[in-house]
């Protein structure tokens, strides 16, 4: 299946800012964290097609899951 | 000694007073609101004689704490009719608490139509006609007063809106670097023009400074309080790099990112005004990443923004303004919102209340979406020299929807909805629509806990726990904003144990106190409390409580949200 991998903030150094990516079916976000080099402890907020989810969500044939650090301002 | 100074602009005397033991345990947010409170009459008109305009430094304001040197304006508001208070940061706080002065309260109108500027000392503060800078822009008030007074001179000021009276006017704060600052929400600018000052000068010169009761403890808590603040990834690490514009990707991806008047709460041009665009912008013109907005401030979220020459633009360039008139009027170019940023400084208007304005003005026909270069016109020809156009746009949002007939103005008693879409984030528009304040969104961040995971998780689509939500973090801040802190403090001590055990250890070191969390929390009430009657006094009901009708009746793109709490739901925020 495919996935849109969105990275943001810091997450960009030394990866991409968007990629289409292959995956297995039932594959869920932390096993695409844990690809790209991230470290569960590193993730602040995880959308999935602009909705909060787990590291544990399984994804679908055309997700997108954004990825970010732990950011705020205001 | 601790006192307040009070400055009678009527027959042009001035007081040193002592301070009221009733006012002795309050700073920042809770003195202004509480002097406002008790000395304005609330059904006054807010640019007529009976009005005040306070300033109060924080209680931590002018010691070692972190973070500390916020400056809090209040007064009752031209724009929205209610309380108003205010905050920033620049230098003027920290001099104002070093010279022991607790609050300066300007009360009165001048009945000769002249100019006058206060000067504010070790001695007192007096009062001066003026005539030189009068109808000058702010950058070159800052630049004359520095050659006048000395370099070092604290510095507020008015530009020409707040000498026109335009109820979106702020007052600007020297900031470390003799840039701006902003108390930029409600309107204050004009209240100060009403008094006629165009600028309040401070030297600290002979200051006894701010005593520490308990030195070894203060230093310790000081410590522990600091380390949180680097430790925490928002405060340490992401405000510092990004700036407070990091916020644009992470709202255009949940769907809070409000967008051509908050028609659709996605920016196809979010990348390009985006934080991390930013950041690579400024470091490729050889600006800075980070920047203080006073000395003290180890967060550092402020930067410095230099044109593709690398020509210094702007500082203090937040995601409200970037947001307002980038994706809010379809504008993609951050050199022209740059720009924008430095006019609306140097005019002394209000960013957030401007931004929204020109969506509203855009809906109306007046400009074209996305066209920025108009924006910039219309700032400096009309809104920067008061033509009649010009006059009602300064007026903020509401202002010109009425004046063009146009239904999707989004205020809450008549202050501009900021940078989050109320349908997506459901929290926050709560806090909108309860805040003391008129649209507030740093009145009760629930951005922080509906998008950020930071203080746990609500989720923002739907509308359970967000009332609650938003009243504990009203309360929380109404507290926090009383100490002089920078509200982003907020961050680390929603998720690090340590950090607010240490503020209040600060707080009871500084002051020889033994407060514990609950009374800092019955503070925060007891502010919003006073704030609120005064709003009921001025003729405000749970009937103002209320976002815009369009907020009910139009779903927003992508998650097809919709604003659906009951009033009765929303008044249960009052219930406390």
């Amino acid at each position: 299946m495919q996935i849109t991998v969105k990275l943001f903030a810091t997450f960009r150094n030394d990866r991409f800012k968007v990629a289409l990516q292959e995956h297995s079916a039932g594959t869920d976000c932390r096993a695409i964290v844990l690809d790209l080099g991230l470290t569960e402890e590193e993730i602040g907020v995880l959308l999935v097609n602009g909705r909060h989810a787990t590291l544990g969500h399984v994804l679908h044939d055309g997700d997108t899951l954004s990825i970010f650090p732990l950011v705020g301002g205001g | 000694m601790d006192k307040i100074l009070r400055v009678n602009m009527t027959d042009l005397s001035t007081k040193i007073e002592t301070v009221p033991a009733a006012w002795a345990g309050l700073g920042g947010r809770g003195l202004t609101s509480t002097i406002v409170a008790a000395e304005v009459p609330p059904t006054c008109h807010a640019l007529g004689a009976s009005n005040k305009l306070v300033f109060a430094p924080g209680l931590l304001t002018g010691t070692a704490a972190a973070n500390s040197g916020r400056l809090s304006a209040g007064a009752k508001s031209p724009l929205t009719g209610t309380i108003k208070e205010s905050n920033a940061g620049g230098t003027a706080a920290q001099m104002l608490a070093r010279l022991g002065i607790k609050a300066l309260i300007i009360e009165g109108i001048p009945t000769e139509d002249k100019w006058y500027s206060l000067h504010v000392n070790k001695d007192g503060v007096s009062v001066q006609e003026e005539t030189e800078l009068i109808g000058q822009k702010n950058f070159a008030v800052i630049e004359a007063l520095e050659a006048r007074l000395g370099k070092k001179t604290g510095i507020l000021t008015i530009g020409p809106v707040g000498e026109l009276k335009m109820t979106a006017a702020n007052i600007s704060v020297k900031d470390p670097d003799s840039k701006i600052r902003s108390h930029g929400r409600g309107g204050l600018g004009a209240v100060m023009g009403s008094k006629k000052i165009k600028f309040i000068s401070i030297d600290d010169q002979g200051a006894p400074g701010v005593k520490i009761a308990d030195p070894e403890k203060f230093k310790v808590a000081a410590r522990t309080f600091a380390k949180a603040l680097l430790d925490h990834p928002v405060s340490g690490e992401g405000l510092p790099t990004y700036g407070t514009n990091v916020l644009v990707n992470i709202l255009n991806e949940a769907g809070g990112l409000p967008t051509q008047n908050f028609k659709v709460g996605q920016f196809a041009g979010a990348d390009k005004i985006s934080g991390e665009t930013m950041n690579e912008t400024i470091t490729a013109r050889g600006g800075k990443v980070r920047h203080g907005c006073h000395a003290g401030c180890i967060i550092q979220c402020s930067q410095v923004y230099n044109d593709k020459d690398g020509k210094y633009v702007t500082s203090g360039f937040e995601y409200e303004t970037i947001w307002g008139l980038g994706a809010d009027c379809c504008i993609d170019n951050l050199d022209d919102i740059a720009l924008a940023d430095s006019i609306m400084d140097d005019i002394g208007i209000d960013s957030i209340e401007t931004a929204v304005m020109f969506g509203v003005a855009m809906e109306a026909g007046i400009l074209n979406w996305g066209d920025s270069k108009e924006m910039l016109r219309i700032l400096s020809e009309e809104i920067g020299k008061g033509t009649p156009l010009g006059r009602i746009m300064g007026g903020g949002a509401g202002s010109l929807g009425k004046a063009y007939g146009v239904t999707r103005v989004p205020v809450v008693k008549n202050q501009g909805i900021p940078a989050y879409d109320p349908r997506s984030v459901k929290g926050i528009g709560i806090t909108y629509a309860t805040s003391t304040m008129g649209a507030d969104h740093t009145a009760g961040y629930t951005i922080a806990t509906n998008i950020l995971n930071v203080g746990g998780y609500v989720d923002p689509l739907k509308k359970e726990g967000q009332v609650e939500l938003s009243r504990n973090l009203q309360i929380a801040t109404a507290a926090v904003d009383s100490t002089g802190m920078c509200i982003f403090v907020a961050f680390p001590a929603l998720d690090i144990p340590e950090c607010l055990p240490a503020l209040i250890d600060m707080l009871n070191a500084r002051f020889g106190i033994n407060l514990n969390g609950d009374d800092v929390v019955n503070l925060g009430k007891h502010i919003l409390k006073v704030e609120h009657q005064f709003n009921i006094d001025a003729g405000f009901s749970n009937i103002h409580d209320r976002l815009p009708e369009f907020f009910s009746t139009e779903t927003v793109a992508p998650h097809d949200a919709i604003w659906d709490f009951s009033g009765a739901e929303i008044d249960e925020f009052w219930n406390f």
